[in-house]
């Protein structure tokens, strides 16, 4: 037995100790703020920032259209509350409840110029869209030989693990839309981020998806600037160095792996990097290789299934890349590969403790 | 009188209201109605349905309605109903007669050519011309066309030109497309015709959300007006279209081209409804049926349709009825599932050619020699065409990597880069001399 595992043990033996959440993971605020020109910061949590987005996006543009099911009330999150008394019910409408209706309506406002922020309800109901999404919206400008485009349309679209969503109410799909050229897919990781990157969307030219971890819309809290900003969309974040292994994730699961970060520093003495992909489409190879280049050992973790995982896409890459550099196998620990369960969702999920036993395994490899 | 048969009945009265105000205007919507006949006592108070009580459990059923008229102007002698005449003009009449002519010059050397293995694949319009120039020269060129994929008559009216045409099926480097998609995928900004894909009935939803984004516009004068085929109709993003275009008010002309079959599969086994018109009041929509043979029973209800969308910022179903007389494409042969008289039939006395030809005649305005030379010159300038497009370089290969997004992704640089050098180790195995350099 190493050091490694020696610590792991009694890091185990000591689990009863740790205090019960509510959620599988604790919330880390961003604290490097950005200044943002004559705008202060404010307290706000995910869907509030998410809604100061869409009101700059509203006010900034007035060809912006906000729509889809239940948007006009304030939606089901609340992410665009009081929208629709500020900016009048053309712009801030409530569609038929049908996705491939509301995917096709925002590709042809977006034809005209015009800006089109669709929402789906839950990410689990993007599918009856995908055909709008993957054969439409994303190859419009390519097939046309660029005279025709949809770049002004982005999709805002709750994902990922709420504690009891079970099937329907928890998917993480970003994978399969990974896979489609010509989309950007972003996943915020909390207010500040949220904020940036939708507002980033609602500008790129290009057709983007917002994927919203719905536990945060909440839970997750932080001062955000008051003014209108973007965050770079393909652009990793590094929210912490570290020297001895890499852990790489994206959304809710980046605060699992904040925590398991400590926790490994705690229990195992080990340093751990811990990268924020931010974006999954196109994604930022450069930051995730040159980290990898420094470490030579890889976690990356998501809250979607296994195979076929966008972990997959990075730990192919990394052994094409950084072959020469890895002192252990690319580990992936993620969902398991069934539906997203109901009653079994904390055995189901990438919580802290699979994570710090995969970091283990890597250092002991 | 079972309640839908009584608002069946209201219906029909509605419409009769309508034609006795308008008797000058020549087709009759009917009008779907949003409430009906409801007594003032009425006791319901259900959100979803405003409907009186009735005592009996009766089904409404199917026969209860009787099928929406087709409305035609012109019968197969070209013998038009005066009240109904458009009073077209002769060099507008031989522009539709001509435009016509030439696309089914044009649909006859481009499939022989496909046959012939010159392109890879080919649609024609047989027996749909009437209900292409029809309702394209009813439309301001500033209106947007979506389309389905056998609407090449519309470009025709607008100016899109045989060498454009051609060069689309060739994918060389004049092709607006660049050579990324089939042949028959045409697209033109300037000629406000959304670039053609593919998946059907993907193109419905759109029409409706630029149609909405459209009506924002200050002085707003411009329309949408989306085709699909009654095949399509059966897909869900229809169902999507015909509902939030209703729901969300857009200026949109649902345009459906039935002509009786999407590949093999009959009308009979698409649906059992009353087409795809019978639809329209359903979803709250005006809706008109025509006679897609009569180009100017299309043309008269395209004009009103296009009145009533930009007056009422609402929605129209408008079916357009015909046989389509070649077969589905290049890849299909017809015969297969229907016989050969069937299709002479239309092919002949019902095609829209012939009759448009019929009524010229009766004007004085039909030369037979001079349409004989219009028909030799289009032959002529097609087959030129094709030699002059078919020689012409394909776009530089590196194009593939263009349009995926409005900039070129790192990723994407590289993996162009990797097929370059992979090319230049490997020239002669590239076809590199059809391409521009």
């Amino acid at each position: 037995m190493n050091k490694y595992s020696k610590n792991l043990l009694t890091f185990f033996k000591n689990i009863k100790n740790l205090p019960l959440t509510r959620s599988h993971f604790t919330y880390f605020p961003d604290r490097n703020v950005k200044k943002v020109a004559s705008h202060g910061v404010q307290k706000m949590n995910m869907f509030q920032a998410i809604n100061s987005a869409m009101d700059h996006a509203l006010e900034e543009d007035g060809s912006a259209l906000l729509f889809g099911e239940d948007v006009g009330f304030g939606g089901v999150f609340r992410c665009s509350i009081n929208l629709r008394d500020k900016y009048g019910k053309d712009r801030v409408f409530n569609t038929p409840l049908c996705e491939q209706g509301i995917a096709g309506f925002a590709i042809g406002v977006a034809n005209t110029g015009a800006t089109a922020i669709a929402e789906i309800q839950f990410a689990d109901y993007i599918f009856p869209a995908f055909d709008q999404i993957v054969n439409e919206a994303a190859k419009y400008r390519y097939r046309s030989g660029g005279i025709f485009d949809c770049g002004s349309l982005t999709f805002r679209v709750p994902c990922g693990a709420v504690g009891h969503g079970a099937l329907y109410h928890s998917q993480s799909p970003e994978a399969y839309f990974a896979h489609t050229p010509c989309l950007k897919v972003v996943v915020p990781r909390g207010p500040i981020k949220a904020k940036g990157l939708l507002l980033a969307c609602i500008k790129d030219k290009n057709p983007c998806i917002v994927f919203e971890p719905k536990t945060l819309y909440r839970a997750a809290v932080e001062q955000v600037p008051v003014g209108s900003y973007v965050s770079e969309i393909g652009q990793a974040d590094i929210l912490r160095k570290g020297s001895d292994i890499i852990l790489i994730g994206w959304g809710t699961q980046v605060h699992v792996l904040l925590e398991v970060a400590d926790l490994a520093k705690k229990e195992l003495n080990v340093d751990c990097e811990v990268i924020d992909l931010v974006t999954i489409l196109p994604w930022d190879r450069e930051t995730i290789a040159n980290s990898v280049k420094k470490t030579g050992r890889v976690v990356v973790s998501h809250e979607a299934p296994l195979t076929q995982g966008f972990g997959s896409e990075i730990a192919a890459y990394i052994q094409d890349k950084c072959f020469l550099h890895l002192e252990a196998p690319v580990k992936r620990v993620t969902g398991w590969d069934t539906p997203f369960p109901h009653v079994f969702e904390p055995f189901y999920l990438p919580n802290k403790l699979r994570c710090l036993s995969a970091i283990k395994e890597l250092m002991n490899y | 009188m079972s309640a839908l048969r009584q608002i069946h009945k209201v219906l029909r009265c509605s419409s009769n209201v309508a034609a006795g105000l308008s008797r000058n205007i020549v087709p009759i919507f009917n009008a779907a109605r949003c409430s009906s006949n409801v007594s003032s006592d009425h006791p319901s108070m259900f959100p979803g349905a405003k409907a009186p009580f009735v005592s009996e459990p009766n089904f409404t059923l199917p026969s209860d309605y009787s099928p929406i008229p087709i409305y035609r102007v012109m019968d197969a002698e070209g013998v038009v109903n005066p009240s109904q005449d458009p009073n077209l003009d002769r060099d507008f009449v031989t522009k539709m007669f001509r435009d016509m002519v030439l696309l089914n010059t044009m649909d006859k050397i481009l499939y022989e050519s496909q046959r012939q293995g010159r392109i890879s694949f080919y649609m024609t319009n047989f027996g749909e011309e009437a209900s292409h120039i029809g309702s394209a020269a009813a439309l301001e060129n500033r209106d947007w066309i979506y389309g389905q994929y056998r609407e090449a008559g519309v470009l025709v009216w607008r100016g899109f030109t045989i060498e454009q045409f051609i060069d689309q099926c060739y994918g060389n480097v004049a092709d607006i497309g660049r050579g990324k998609q089939m042949p028959v995928h045409y697209g033109s900004k300037d000629l406000n015709f959304v670039t053609i894909s593919s998946p059907l009935s993907t193109q419905m939803p759109q029409a409706v959300g630029a149609a909405y984004a459209m009506k924002r516009k200050p002085n707003n004068d411009s329309i949408v007006v989306c085709y699909f085929g009654e095949g399509a109709a059966s897909e869900g993003d229809a169902h999507a279209a015909f509902n939030f275009a209703a729901t969300l008010s857009c200026p949109v002309i649902l345009f459906c081209r039935n002509n009786g079959f999407a590949i093999s599969t009959p009308s009979h086994e698409q649906y059992c409804g009353d087409g795809i018109a019978g639809r329209g009041p359903a979803y709250g929509i005006a809706t008109i049926r025509v006679d897609g043979t009569d180009v100017f029973a299309v043309y008269n209800a395209m004009k009103k349709a296009r009145e009533y969308v930009l007056r009422e910022n609402k929605p129209i179903v408008f079916e357009a009825m015909a046989y389509r007389v070649g077969h589905h494409s290049t890849s299909d042969d017809s015969t297969a599932y229907r016989s050969a008289e069937e299709i002479e039939i239309w092919n002949t006395t019902e095609h829209p050619i012939s009759k448009l030809k019929n009524y010229m005649k009766k004007k004085g305005w039909f030369n037979e020699d001079e349409e004989n030379a219009f028909v030799k010159d289009v032959r002529k300038q097609v087959l030129k065409q094709i030699s002059v497009s078919e020689k012409k370089l394909k776009p530089n290969w590196r194009e593939m990597f263009q349009d995926v997004y409005h900039e070129m992704p790192e990723h994407l640089k590289e993996q162009m880069g990797e097929l370059e050098k992979h090319v230049e180790a490997h020239p002669d195995f590239y076809p590199l001399k059809n391409f521009k350099a």
